[in-house]
């Protein structure tokens, strides 16, 4: 055992973290930063299971049997997402039984998105497109995850993302260039998830006060994030003759820096505890599905016993 | 139990360390990697191991500094200057 403090060692892998070093397993790590990982990895997990609901709710209405399978493809992926997770967070203390447990009891959180209904088809366009692509800012910013397992298995993650955001550039372009009627699906749509997109990347708070970035958990501010997104897709939205409903929405070429109407924080706060228009009806879905599943696991567990 | 799962993206290629499942057994770690690591042809092959059964080894002490064994052991400059002066073959802007 080392025979330096806590406290020495800490401001040591702190320095380590902050010059770019990355931690395995293995190593020694401090009890904060331990907690902290987890509760961010399993919020990550837990979004990549609750995020498919929105999505399975149109597997049976979706337009034709090619969306069908590609939306089906999609909802494999991030459950397959949610399994890679929740096995870093095991690695690190928490086993992912307690995990679910916390996630269908409401204790633990998931991404602001998920907390919203899909009203129509439109929305599924907007979600796999711009919820996609909003996730992709703050994944690519963990590659360099102090956390080395969670970094590498964003590397897969990212890769999947990519065709996910493809196949809703593809909705949307074929809704837009549809009928007047489609039209105005993919801009109601954009008219609902404009106040949760703006919400995603999370209130301006400066890096070095958001310990997610202090511990280098992840390696960029919650307001570089939204710059990056907006300064991507507001172009593309905006070619598609879309109107983003934001008046102060602007970009100030000489600074390069996006200015918009400040979003409500306190909803967002709102929102990721529970209170959103579909977070208890989507808890409520897990929970039962959960039950209905529960003779897998142990028929799993005896075949193999 | 936990199986280590590496990932050999092309043949000839090194396998990689890909992440890891839990399964009760390895036939059903076999289905779980096949799943996860497998299913969208980004692998031409998997390896599992039970975690158990990896030894590490993570400390490398040099007490020696055995530096004649690499390359930064050896500082060539200032000895080829000193030949190529004795040679008279040194170019003009490297005499100063």
């Amino acid at each position: 055992m080392d025979k330096r403090n806590v406290d020495q060692r800490t401001t040591e892998f702190l320095e380590y973290v902050q010059s770019g070093g990355q931690v395995e397993t293995s190593d020694w790590m401090p009890d904060e930063y331990r907690a902290k990982l987890v509760k961010f990895i399993e919020m990550h997990g837990n979004s990549e299971l609750m995020g498919v609901l929105p999505e399975r709710d149109w597997i049976l209405r979706a337009p034709t049997l090619q969306r069908k399978l590609a939306l089906t493809a999609k909802i494999q992926d991030e459950v397959g997402h949610a399994q890679l997770i929740y096995r870093v967070v095991e690695d690190l203390g928490k086993p992912r039984r307690a995990a679910l447990d916390d996630l269908v009891s409401g204790k633990a959180k998931f991404h602001n998105v998920f907390h919203y209904p899909t009203k129509t088809w439109g929305d599924v366009g907007v979600i796999a497109w711009l919820v996609d692509a909003a996730a992709i800012v703050s994944q690519k910013a963990l590659l360099k995850c102090s956390y080395a397992p969670y970094a590498r298995i964003m590397k897969k993650i990212c890769w999947e993302e990519s065709f996910h955001i493809l196949h809703g550039r593809d909705v949307i372009l074929a809704m837009v260039t549809g009928t007047q009627e489609q039209f105005e699906l993919v801009q109601e749509a954009l008219d609902r998830w404009w106040e949760p997109l703006m919400h995603f990347h999370g209130n301006p708070i400066p890096a070095e006060e958001d310990p997610m970035f202090v511990w280098r958990i992840k390696s960029q501010a919650n307001e570089d994030a939204r710059q990056e997104f907006l300064n991507g897709y507001v172009p593309q939205i905006r070619e598609l003759g879309l109107e983003i409903p934001d008046p102060a929405l602007a970009k100030d070429e000489e600074t390069g820096v996006w200015s918009y109407t400040e979003p409500d924080w306190d909803k967002l706060r709102a929102v990721v505890t529970g209170h959103g228009p579909a977070s208890q009806e989507r808890l409520a879905f897990r929970r039962l599905s959960r039950e209905d599943v529960a003779w897998v696991e142990q028929v799993v567990l005896a075949e193999a016993a | 139990m936990v199986f280590e799962v590496f990932r050999q993206e092309r043949k000839g290629q090194p396998f990689q360390h890909a992440g890891s499942v839990t399964a009760p057994d390895e036939s059903f770690a076999e289905i779980y990697a096949r799943e996860q690591y497998g299913r969208r042809q980004e692998s031409v092959a998997l390896w599992l191991v039970p975690r158990a059964a990896v030894t590490q080894i993570a400390e490398f002490p040099d007490e020696f500094e055995m530096k004649y064994r690499r390359v930064d052991g050896y500082s060539i400059k200032a000895r080829l200057h000193e030949a190529r002066q004795r040679a008279g073959t040194l170019v003009a802007d490297e005499s100063a």
